[in-house]
């Protein structure tokens, strides 16, 4: 089954780049991506720009609407994302729990749909 | 009988079907038939085999009937197997197939699903209860707890929880969420006082039945037995606790004659089960400790408080918390004296939290009528009714106050 884990962080409470930590911190997330592919189940990741820097869509009667950013209400927004195609939940589970933002934020896991 | 072996051949055919919704819509068909087949023919020898050779027949027609699994290949795969075991007579040939009920409760207890979600699962697979009775139980509409299941169930599928006993790094924090589910589920029945008994089934007796099988299946778990233990040891005063206009009657004023003497037993020998298991008492063995001092009192003025301090310290050393601290302090003003036991709450005045908390000033209260500070004690009842939320409770306080020398009868 593949799993989507979302990383949600407050950029603001991860170790900033730039700083020791952050060096560490970036570290450690090659060194996670680099123990999931080596056990054969990463299918894709990527690290995200903030949310700021995006912006969100809606086409209501026939016309975009655009609007600057996910402006969310709470501090922590998507920040990464890993596909990973484990056995089942359990497993996704034990692979979230060694993401490196898991400990500053939460790490959503959700299974994707496969049609046939 | 249903109910006995509902949860066993639910258990197996999860384990061969794969799907928990599937696994209970054939197992229904399959009682549907017993119900027509069995007061004619008799009640098979091996019933458990002959209701799960029958499931596997109408899972076949359930699955040719529809798409049950999103995945087609996945249904295809299914069918197949199910159509590779050879259709021999089942009243003949016994089915031996293993108990998987602990992976069902682990499966149903996983911490994805929320506790009440769990609860709910819990009792229809394993325990074999229907949607009406759990809703009952919880007080709870029917269709909420049918949706609720549903979604559980529906969870479980897509997000690949998996049906296996959890390997050794996670066994602990799984079997503790096994443990809380059947507590909760013992609490919700222990609690239940109001409303015509008969009419809601003993969620009591569930947990403990559930409790007895998770001792049985896990019987290295310490805890497991421990929880039992303290289950047992709660019930076996189900007699005694409430009196006839349901009514909370306290352990001193318990008739003891009535404390269920089996039910005493079975709870010491889990614990020394338990203790024989773990050199480091756990949680719920330390409860079912204290629990097992009183039970083992002749009367309440023979209760042994100083063992019952030795286990609070205990219990302690592992969390120190309010409410602790507040049971210590009833146990010291019954080993010391009352003076003792509100000094010992006294120390407690500096938890944030304690002006609000009821059991509080329920003992201080207590302890103060014991000392023959009536006005203070009559103020400390006064507070305690004002925070409590239940009606037997604030029942029982007013009866205390009303019993205070100079106290008004109501």
């Amino acid at each position: 089954m593949e799993y989507l884990l979302c990383i949600y962080t407050d950029p603001e409470a991860e170790p900033q780049m730039g700083t020791a930590e952050g060096d560490e911190h970036m570290a450690e997330y090659f060194a996670f991506t680099n123990e999931v592919s080596e056990a054969g189940v990463m299918r894709g990741g990527n690290a995200l720009h903030p949310a700021s820097a995006g912006s969100t869509l809606a086409v209501r009667g026939g016309k975009a609407e655009i609007v600057d950013g996910p402006f969310a209400e709470t501090k922590e927004q998507l920040g990464g994302y890993y596909l990973l195609d484990c056995a089942d939940l359990d497993e996704a589970l034990k692979w979230a729990s060694k993401i490196p933002g898991a400990r500053f934020g939460r790490i959503e896991v959700r299974p994707v749909v496969v049609f046939d | 009988m249903v109910r006995q072996e509902w949860g066993r051949v639910l258990a197996a055919l999860f384990h061969r079907l794969g799907q928990l919704e599937l696994a209970e819509d054939a197992l229904q068909d399959a009682f549907v038939a017993a119900l027509s087949t069995w007061p004619q023919q008799g009640v098979p020898a091996n019933s458990c085999g002959w209701l799960l050779r029958t499931a596997e027949r109408k899972a076949i027609d359930i699955l040719r009937r529809g798409q049950v699994f999103r995945n087609r290949r996945q249904q295809l795969a299914v069918l197949a197997e199910l159509d590779s075991i050879p259709d021999t007579d089942c009243q003949a040939e016994p089915v031996e197939f293993p108990d998987d009920r602990l992976k069902l409760i682990f499966t149903c207890c996983h911490p994805a699903l929320t506790q009440p979600v769990s609860v709910a699962l819990t009792l229809k697979t394993v325990c074999g209860l229907n949607t009406p009775q759990i809703a009952r139980a919880f007080l709870v509409p029917e269709s909420t707890m049918a949706q609720r299941i549903v979604r559980a169930k529906r969870k479980i599928s897509l997000a690949g929880i998996p049906y296996q006993i959890p390997p050794p790094e996670l066994w602990p924090e799984r079997m503790q969420a096994v443990l809380a589910v059947i507590y909760f589920i013992f609490n919700e029945g222990y609690s239940a006082l109001e409303g015509p008994a008969h009419a809601r089934i003993d969620l009591c007796e569930e947990a403990i039945h559930l409790g007895r099988l998770v001792a049985q299946l896990a019987p290295n778990e310490a805890e497991a037995s421990g929880l039992l233990a303290l289950m047992l040891l709660h019930h076996s005063r189900r007699e005694s606790r409430v009196g006839p206009a349901q009514e909370i009657v306290p352990l001193n004023t318990q008739d003891r004659q009535q404390w269920d003497r089996d039910c005493i037993e079975e709870g010491l020998g889990c614990i020394g089960r338990s203790r024989a298991l773990s050199e480091r008492p756990g949680s719920y063995t330390l409860q079912a400790m204290l629990s097992a001092i009183h039970a083992t009192a002749p009367s309440f003025g023979e209760t042994d408080w100083n063992a019952m301090l030795a286990v609070y310290d205990q219990i302690l050393a592992q969390s120190a918390n309010p409410v602790v601290l507040v049971n210590r302090a009833v146990a010291v003003s019954y080993a010391s004296g009352p003076q003792q036991g509100l000094e010992a709450l006294q120390r407690l005045e500096i938890e944030p939290c304690i002006a609000n908390y009821q059991p509080y000033h329920a003992a201080r209260a207590d302890m103060l009528a014991r000392q023959g500070q009536v006005e203070a004690a009559a103020r400390a009842y006064r507070r305690a009714i004002e925070l409590s939320h239940n009606e037997a409770e604030q029942a029982f306080l007013n009866k205390k106050l009303c019993e205070l020398p100079g106290e008004p009868a109501p």
